[in-house]
């Protein structure tokens, strides 16, 4: 119990899916052009979990057009409509920063069975 | 005791502990960055005025303290205003503190979202520093020649004229634990009910520490 339990208790969210590095999420962010706002979908591989609490944040990768994207999102932020989990990957790391390097199949995550 | 302020306008102000910082999403859903400040229910304790006191000032208190602690001209302080001993008194100079009367309540409530005040505070201690640390001086080049002499100031003046160093140079000396006011921070919400302000960035002070809350003096 933390003194500032209270305070975040607020901020959290409790509609996020439980995911972990190495699955597969599409991402839907409210994107606000103007006064009109859209959904829009990212989906990529989960790379990272950082920190915890109510400034948890989760890192997704994608490869777009032959360049790789990340996108770093703060778990609980209102601007995420919703997260779809889409595969759960069987990885051995936590951090799954080495898929950088690696390019085309070598950069495919098993599927957890 | 300490005074905090000398306006000649009305000034709302409350003393709380600072409990730490987190972070709130605004309307916007934007990401603020907040201190979380406990001021709880504050006492006025005295009310100073210009015909008793030659300065019109209001004189709060706040938080628990051990009654065994107390000291019987404290105590008798505090009766005056019919009060228990509170941990925290200070003096807050407003031109409105007629308004006031001793052993007033005074919640989170005097403040509302969005009001820009001052916080005041004690900034923690960083015991003995070095001029770059304390004064921000770019100190020697890492190599060139460099012998240990990294992190020092470099010439500290004349030498024969003026044979001596110019009183008020920046020197290397205890840094931090000192009264610092952040001025025109915005209050992001208030939890009349727990008793917090949040405050819209960062405040003097460690966690626990005592703050002051006032409205801001100057303008934004």
């Amino acid at each position: 119990m933390q003194k500032l339990d209270s305070v975040d208790a607020a901020s959290l969210r409790d509609d996020i899916p439980s995911f972990r590095p190495g699955d597969t999420v599409k991402v839907h962010v409210k994107v606000v052009e103007g006064t009109r706002s859209r959904i829009q979908v990212f989906q990529g591989v989960v790379i990272a979990r950082a920190n915890g609490g109510v400034s948890e944040t989760f890192t997704v990768r994608k490869v777009s057009f032959g360049v790789g994207v990340e996108r770093i999102f703060p778990l609980h932020t209102p601007s995420i409509d919703h997260i779809e989990v889409v595969t759960r990957g069987d990885v051995r790391r936590a951090k799954l920063y080495y898929l950088r390097n690696l390019r085309g199949k070598a950069a495919k995550i098993k599927e957890k069975r | 005791m300490t005074s905090t302020t000398s306006a000649a306008s009305a000034v709302t102000a409350l003393l709380g502990t600072k409990l730490g910082m987190t972070q709130v999403w605004d309307g916007a859903g934007k990401l603020v960055p907040v201190t979380v400040v406990q001021v709880g229910t504050n006492v006025v304790s005295a009310v100073r005025t210009p015909e008793t006191d030659g300065y019109s000032a209001v004189q709060l208190a706040f938080g628990q303290i051990d009654p065994r602690k107390v000291t019987q001209p404290v105590k008798g302080h505090f009766a005056k205003a019919g009060l228990t001993p509170r941990r925290h008194v200070a003096e807050v100079r407003t031109a409105d503190a007629a308004d006031f009367a001793p052993g007033q309540e005074l919640t989170a409530e005097v403040f509302e979202a969005g009001a820009r005040v001052d916080v005041i505070g004690t900034t923690k201690g960083k015991g003995t520093a070095g001029v770059m640390k304390r004064h921000g001086f770019s100190g020697v080049g890492a190599s060139h020649g460099a012998h240990r002499n990294h992190r020092k100031p470099g010439s500290i003046g004349g030498a024969s004229t003026p044979s001596r160093v110019f009183r008020g140079l920046r020197m290397a000396g205890r840094m931090g634990n000192a009264r610092k006011t952040v001025h025109n921070l915005t209050i992001h919400s208030v939890d009349a009910a727990a008793g917090l302000l949040l405050v819209a960035g960062s405040v003097p002070g460690a966690k626990g520490s005592l703050v002051v809350v006032r409205s801001a003096v100057k303008g934004a």
